[in-house]
């Protein structure tokens, strides 16, 4: 096995770990900052990558795409938030899970109803078709802009958490909503932002993944359950261990094909049972913070 | 919300999760279908939900129309047929429970359908075990060797013997190297084994022999390695959506401008699917293709009573299985003059059929549909004259027992 070929091997798993933080980043976000498990995640995965090539039909241009379905699916989050969302608060766990469940069916119907069952092609943008040399290999010149649209996402939101007032709000909200109500920060309305914050970045990744897989009502199917297996590895309700655990869980993804392709796929899982094993919080998630 | 204890919280989500993301792609579709006592009622359980919903739908239509012509043309002496569709979820417990119900509660006088090879397989366990008549429309080869075959076991679909002896022979040469990539279910195993077959047969080998899981949605994975191992050809062996993914992504990685990239069954569905750019100039086998009517009348006929039923559209290649299979169900039953099921049985073995593609029959030994072999070329887009012309079709190769694994090879009494 010759050393190239190693390296073309864990540049594929890094890319393909930026492809699953970008999946899970959205679950990661609802998660962490309402504890609202997002079973519709997938769903609406797939409602972005179909929203983004309604924008390609009509624009012609993947970044209008890039742009505009995000943000016409994060305005239906907040929908979601305001009418279905918002009224389980306080309520089991369960009952969130339940409607997510059920919401995530009717979307997929819906959408076959209205784009038709069979799958649509969704072509790479044209400036961004062809492979690089990078000297031990060629890489597809997409899968690297999508490392750096991701990169560059993982940036803004860190520094709007880390450097703004709102971030400061939203991690003081999701540490002890009750306290942030007492001194006055209306914390539904910061809810309400920040599920819509989620969903966005969900049908982001969504319109970024669409050039891979082609586009299908069941696509987002396979990316609910990567983006739990990335949360969970990653650690309940932190988003540093979800970029960690996106990476490495593409790293074991590509590193179990050179070795055992079959075996491609559970490995994620077995990963995630290693990890729950020795660290059932995750690798960075902390008992309390963010629950 | 911050009320709940976060480990007691994720533990029952975790499990939650799973269930769900198991449960998301199979959508339950009720049919509701009534039989009536005296007509001919056929059981056809598919797996309409799942990756595969757009080929079974196909079949579906095709069965139908099959169905409808059977009673215009005034039935079995005003007999009428009667589609039963159900839909298998593409889980063989639910095919196998299907099955049972069309058998039992529907009391169907034969079963045709899955589209599935390992389904088919599940589909037949009950079917031969209930002494029920059985078309299989779904491409396998265990289905004709003698652990799964049993006389009332029919296979109208290719096998992948035959599918990929035919394509090997149109794509490889003596001294090629073939990397493969297959679906590590029977699918996989069933082309790979027959393209490693032929391809000894014509002094090319395996370059690299790679399994992936079933329904991934990230090849890349997977490409490195096929890269390095510098192939003439890759052979990707899936079905369905896997299909086109795989194929996408191999293009995305330039593999297309290093190696000819063909498949055992090139997909009528993935092909729309994946748009034009990504399939130009993969070849692969095929059962049907529409375009074949400029040369073969029945397949006009065919054609043009799908498109009268369904607004103008096109048959497409396993849609066309649901076609012959219903049909020629329904000739032997016309020839045996009724549902009994050992008559029609003998009507089947020696039935002489031309409803789709040129002439076809059931070989007595194993029931296996001899049938002629497409070899089909993706179009490039800038040569293509309708949004329906997919396809050159490169070589016709008729059909003929010599393309079949001898019975005595299969273990069956011939």
């Amino acid at each position: 096995m010759d050393a190239q070929l190693v390296l073309m091997q864990l540049l594929s798993g890094v890319a393909l770990g930026a492809v699953l933080i970008m999946t899970a980043l959205g679950f990661a976000i609802v998660f962490g900052m309402l504890t609202v498990v997002n079973f519709a995640h997938g769903a609406l995965f797939m409602v972005g990558a179909y929203a983004g090539l309604f924008v390609v039909e009509r624009t012609g241009s993947f970044w209008w795409a890039l742009l505009l379905a995000p943000l016409a699916v994060g305005a239906f989050g907040l929908l979601i938030e305001r009418m279905l969302i918002r009224p389980l608060y306080g309520r089991p766990a369960d009952d969130p899970i339940l409607l997510t469940f059920g919401l995530g069916y009717v979307l997929i119907e819906g959408v076959r109803l209205v784009f038709g069952t069979q799958g649509i092609p969704f072509a790479t943008p044209p400036a961004l078709v062809g492979v690089v040399n990078l000297g031990f290999g060629f890489f597809p010149l997409y899968r690297l802009v999508v490392i750096g649209v991701v990169a560059l996402i993982l940036v803004v939101l860190w520094l709007a958490l880390e450097k703004t007032k709102f971030g400061l709000i939203v991690r003081a909200g999701a540490r002890d909503p009750q306290m942030m109500q007492v001194l006055g920060v209306d914390i539904r309305r910061l809810w309400l932002i920040v599920f819509g914050i989620g969903i966005g970045i969900t049908a982001l990744g969504g319109v970024l993944a669409a050039p891979m897989r082609n586009v299908s009502p069941e696509m987002g199917s396979i990316v609910l359950a990567e983006a739990f297996v990335v949360t969970v590895v990653g650690g309940m309700g932190s988003l540093f261990g979800a970029v960690v655990a996106g990476l490495l869980v593409g790293i074991v993804v590509s590193l179990t094909s050179l070795f055992a392709p079959e075996m491609a796929t559970i490995s994620m899982f077995a990963l995630m049972a290693i990890v729950l094993l020795v660290r059932p919080e995750g690798l960075f998630g902390k008992p309390g913070l963010g629950v | 919300m911050a009320s709940y204890d976060s480990r007691t919280l994720s533990r029952r989500q975790l499990s939650a999760g799973l269930g769900a993301a198991a449960g998301l792609g199979v959508i339950a579709m009720p049919w509701v279908a009534r039989a009536q006592a005296d007509s001919i009622r056929i059981g056809f359980p598919i797996p309409l939900t799942g990756p595969f919903g757009a080929e079974a739908k196909d079949q579906a239509r095709s069965a139908e129309l099959a169905v409808k012509q059977f009673n215009d043309a005034g039935g079995l002496n005003g007999r009428k047929a009667e589609l039963l569709v159900r839909d298998d979820k593409l889980n063989a417990g639910e095919a196998a429970t299907r099955t049972l119900e069309l058998i039992e509660k529907d009391k169907v006088h034969a079963v045709v359908g899955a589209l599935s090879a390992a389904i088919q397989l599940a589909t037949n366990e009950v079917t031969r075990a209930r002494g029920v008549l059985y078309i299989s429309i779904s491409q396998s080869d265990a289905i004709n060797e003698v652990k799964d075959f049993s006389r009332f076991t029919f296979h109208e679909a290719l096998n992948p013997h035959m599918t990929t002896a035919a394509v090997a022979k149109h794509a490889l040469k003596k001294g090629m190297k073939v990397a493969y990539l297959c679906a590590d279910y029977a699918y996989g195993h069933e082309m790979l084994r027959g393209f490693k077959r032929a391809q000894a047969a014509i002094g090319a080998e395996s370059a690299i022999e790679l399994m992936h899981p079933f329904g991934a949605s990230d090849y890349s994975t997977f490409l490195p390695r096929i890269i390095a191992a510098k192939p003439d050809v890759l052979s990707v062996c899936n079905f369905g959506r896997d299909q086109a993914n795989a194929i996408k992504q191999a293009v995305e990685f330039g593999v297309n401008q290093q190696m000819k990239i063909i498949v055992p069954v090139l997909l009528h569905n993935q092909r729309l699917a994946a748009g034009p750019d990504v399939f130009e100039g993969v070849v692969g086998g095929a059962n049907y293709y529409w375009g074949l009517e400029d040369g073969v009348p029945s397949a006009k006929t065919f054609n043009d009573g799908f498109r009268a039923a369904h607004g103008g559209a096109i048959p497409t290649d396993y849609g066309a299985y649901g076609y012959t299979a219903v049909r020629s169900l329904l000739q032997a039953m016309t020839t045996a003059g009724g549902t009994d099921t050992d008559k029609v049985i003998a009507a089947l073995e020696t039935l002489k059929y031309d409803i789709a593609k040129g002439p076809q029959s059931y070989r007595k030994c194993d029931h296996q549909s001899v049938q002629s072999v497409l070899i089909l070329e993706s179009k490039k887009k800038s040569v293509m004259k309708s949004e329906n012309d997919l396809f050159r079709i490169l070589a016709i190769e008729p059909g003929s027992e010599s393309m079949l694994r001898s019975c005595v090879e299969l273990g069956l009494p011939i």
